[in-house]
């Protein structure tokens, strides 16, 4: 039998999707590395990397290399370090860092795909590593002793067999003139000290008493405020500006006419929102007013019916599909849905003195500085982005079109200008997670095990737009990470995607592709699982190929009551995650004894993301993620009517709230693996996990999100 | 036009209609309070108006001459936003963090009434506050910390 072929391997996740090498123009000329590596001499600081310091009063400075947009990543990495330098985590300060040619930011590519602490787990831990031997060597050196009869604990170097100590400051000169280590032991995770211990989050306090500075929250002096008007369709550009009435209004300054966009610069937002509201725009349409929702999913519906491009296969799938006596198929539908970040989108740019300067919560700084560059017209030298605390990312700020309108707008104005977004223009001009459709079909033997599987996806390919080394061979690889490498021991299988795009626009959103997978793959799943006469947990157990699926699942059987009885109208449901590096498996437990109005009552949760680093914000990010995940199960939708997206704000585009909120309990399965990612895997599970608890509870299975509708439409 | 604010009297000279969440973030430059919706829906922009709980974008400041207006940079000056804010941290509450000023404020305002909320009070007093990292079930137990039950 042939080998499986994976066009996108079990690692297909966006991890290093956005490779040092495509900055290239941004290093040309700045010297990236010895702008901020190693240096001696300059100050007593030691330096092992770009990312670390160590004062000579003996604190240490880590440089975020990563943005921190609410995962928790601020006090996740401070523990790396202060585990291995031994040293007490007060100690450990982190900054954001500026993007800038030469700074550190510059081989920070992004902040997404669940890679904060993946990413940083080795790196950080090296140069901390390096830190400490450099100190133990210095202190090993004025005590002539060998560096292994040293010891670094709690701030100091310690000779082993003695009673003399140094502090780390005391040592920081001399350690500074010693060469940096090539290969450092890291610390024994038997011997962990910090690194999985609870650790309340570092950025909280300056987050209850409103001193935290998000993007939106700068000021500087002689700013403006400015705000846009947006086409009513999408794609719609500028045909003529009467801006009159605006203009006369007290405290707007400026009309500023881009494109595809009309910006009124003044005083205040209050001001600039009263003259967008006056200002009289003429649109262009680019042949999409007439577009309409439904032409967007026949034409999702219409590529299922053709091949794909292959993008993984094992074995004859569609030969044993063809003499299979039980053949179970199904279609499954998704919706476009926008990110609706609490801090709506917004920028700071100033073009002054022929420098450009950005100040922005935006996860991937150093496209942010690309983008302010380009869209100044300035050489990257030229160009300093303030990287700020991110008031709510999931992949929103992946992109950099706030960088780019802040900054035209900014050319056209003389003075620093503020770029906020109105929640009706942050809604409508987001970068949307596509819509898809998919079809899978399987074939049982005579005991319901699935012994072929074929699946097919139609969708867009976000990766085509935004990371193109993604987009092999006509295959979005995010788009099917889940599909190629779902959980289950599957003799015979193709999976095939068809790229359709449409008028509106999609990018990256907490979980994409692999969300997309969770919910059709898990659904489908269960669908076997019943049509097999099985217990859909059992089903899985025995089908799953890892161990830690297992253990999991396993975890979860006996932590959520699964075998338990239930009353008429309460249905269990379960789902399975085995990407981005981390294995989850949920139980949502629903009560639809009303039919009409679905409760969910409890959530259970088992997780192994390989090491613990900070159990409190592993749970955060299950609990967090199963709210973002049931949102947009039950309630997500972007539309379009007449070219126009149809939602705007929180009326039509609705989050849970506070009283809708089941009880989330969580279990973290202990380990010394590698650490998976946690940002996006409990969105993938919670969504299939709801629609199999429904089916539990009412026999009706939900093929297409969201859920309400539904239930109050019957539809 | 004479508006109090955490406690000192301001003189602004903004139009009526400004609603207060302007005039306290881009005027007065209180950021702490922040914008999300700017439609009364989310909650994001929460002040006190005489310790009742507000939503700053839709109060036009000409409605609110003669009365006291608190946001969430003042509450720890003050017992029970001190409270609050430690059950906030106790509880490991935020997350990206935005919407806890409004949260807080939300909270103030429910505790400042009913010394010992259950679950339909708070599920009442805090609906009204979107959190999109999904912190509500760390809000409740902050909530109930801080009222002593926790």
């Amino acid at each position: 039998m042939a080998e499986p072929r994976h066009a996108a391997g079990p690692d297909a996740t966006r991890r290093g999707l956005l490779k040092l090498a495509a900055y290239a123009p941004l290093l040309a000329g700045g010297g990236l590395l010895l702008g901020c590596g190693p240096s001696r001499g300059r100050s007593a600081d030691l330096i092992p990397n770009a990312l670390l310091r160590v004062t000579a009063g003996g604190r240490i400075t880590l440089f975020l290399p990563k943005v921190e947009m609410g995962q928790g990543i601020l006090t996740g990495i401070a523990m790396l370090v202060a585990e291995e330098l031994r040293i007490a985590l007060e100690a450990v300060d982190v900054r954001l860092p500026d993007a800038t040619v030469s700074g550190i930011l510059a081989i920070n590519p992004e902040t997404g795909g669940s890679t904060s602490t993946q990413e940083t787990w080795l790196p950080v831990r090296t140069a901390a590593a390096a830190a400490r031997a450099m100190l133990v060597a210095a202190a090993a050196q004025r005590w002539g002793l060998a560096a292994d009869a040293c010891e670094a604990r709690d701030g100091a170097v310690h000779e082993q067999h003695g009673s003399r100590s140094l502090a780390y400051g005391e040592l920081v000169d001399a350690a500074a003139r010693l060469p940096v280590p090539g290969e450092v032991p890291l610390v024994d995770p038997a011997q962990f000290t910090v690194i999985g211990q609870p650790v309340a989050r570092r950025d909280a306090p300056d987050k209850v008493n409103g001193r935290a500075a998000f993007g939106i929250d700068v000021r500087l002096p002689g700013m403006l405020v400015a705000t846009l008007v947006p086409a009513p369709m999408v794609g719609g550009l500028v045909q003529s500006v009467d801006d009159t009435a605006a203009r006369a209004l007290p405290g707007v300054r400026h009309v500023v006419v881009l494109d595809d966009l009309v910006a009124v610069v003044a005083d205040h937002y209050w001001a600039a929102h009263q003259g967008a509201q006056a200002l009289k725009v003429q649109w262009r349409d680019q042949g999409n007013a007439a577009l309409q929702q439904p032409q967007i999913e026949a034409a999702l519906e219409a590529a299922l019916r053709r091949p794909g491009a292959v993008a993984g296969s094992k074995g004859e799938p569609d030969l044993v599909l063809a003499r299979a006596t039980r053949r179970v198929e199904a279609s499954y539908r998704l919706p476009f849905l926008a990110h609706a970040t609490m801090e709506p989108a917004n920028c700071v740019a100033q073009i002054a003195d022929g420098r450009c300067t950005v100040w922005v919560g935006n996860q991937t700084p150093a496209l942010a500085l690309a983008a302010a560059a380009a869209a100044a017209g300035l050489p990257v030298e030229k160009v300093t982005v303030h990287t700020h605390l991110i008031g709510g990312g999931f992949g929103r700020r992946l992109e950099t079109d706030m960088v780019t309108i802040a900054v035209r707008i900014a050319k056209a104005v003389p003075a620093p200008v503020k770029v906020v977004w109105s929640r009706e223009a942050d809604v409508r001009l987001d970068w949307f997670r596509p819509a898809y459709a998919d079809h899978l079909a399987a074939a049982l033997d005579a005991t319901g095990r699935p012994v072929a599987w074929l699946h097919r996806i139609a969708g867009s390919a976000v990766s085509a737009r935004a990371s193109p080394d993604y987009f092999k061979d006509g295959v979005d690889l995010d788009t099917v990470m889940g599909s190629v490498d779902q959980p289950y021991d599957l003799p015979a299988w193709r999976v095939e995607f068809t790229r359709v795009e449409s008028a509106v626009r999609t990018g990256w959103w907490r979980g994409v592709g692999g969300t997309r997978s969770a919910f059709c793959v898990e659904s489908f799943i269960d669908e076997l699982a019943h049509a097999a006469g099985r217990d859909p947990l059992a089903y899985r157990l025995a089908l799953a190929r890892e161990p830690r699926a297992r253990e999991v699942l396993g975890q979860l059987r006996q932590a959520s009551g699964w075998d338990a009885p239930r009353a008429r109208g309460i249905g269990r449901g379960v789902a399975l995650v085995t990407n981005w590096g981390t294995f989850i498996a949920a139980m949502v437990e629903v009560d639809a004894s009303n039919p009409k109005s679905l409760r969910v009552r409890r959530v259970v949760a088992v997780v192994d993301c390989g090491q613990p680093v900070n159990p409190l914000a592993i749970t955060a990010q299950v609990e967090g993620g199963t709210v973002f995940g049931l949102s947009a199960a039950l309630y997500g939708e972007v539309t379009v009517a007449d070219g126009a997206i149809r939602q705007s704000n929180f009326h039509d585009y609705r989050i849970l709230r506070n009283g809708e909120v089941p009880p989330v309990e969580v279990h973290i399965v202990p380990s010394t693996e590698s650490p998976g990612g946690m940002g996006e895997p409990p969105v993938a599970v919670i969504g299939p996990a709801l629609a199999n608890a429904v089916f539990a509870a009412t026999g009706r299975r939900l093929r297409r999100l969201p859920i309400d509708p539904q239930l109050a439409g019957g539809a | 036009m004479k508006l109090r604010i955490n406690g000192t009297e301001h003189e602004l000279a903004v139009a009526a209609d400004m609603p207060l969440l302007w005039a306290l973030r881009d005027v007065q430059g209180l950021t702490g309070t922040k914008f999300g919706c700017g439609a009364g829906l989310c909650g994001a922009c929460m002040v006190l108006v005489d310790e009742v709980p507000v939503r700053a974008c839709l109060a036009p400041v000409g409605d609110l001459a003669g009365k006291s207006v608190v946001t969430i940079e003042a509450l720890e000056s003050t017992e029970l936003g001190r409270r609050i804010q430690s059950a906030w941290l106790a509880e490991d509450v935020v997350q990206c963090g935005y919407c806890q000023s409004g949260q807080v404020v939300s909270a103030y305002g429910l505790l400042a009434k009913v010394a010992q909320p259950d679950d339909a009070a708070i599920d009442a007093a805090m609906a009204g506050n979107l959190c999109r990292c999904g912190t509500y079930q760390r809000i409740r137990k902050a909530i109930k910390r801080a009222a002593g039950h926790g």
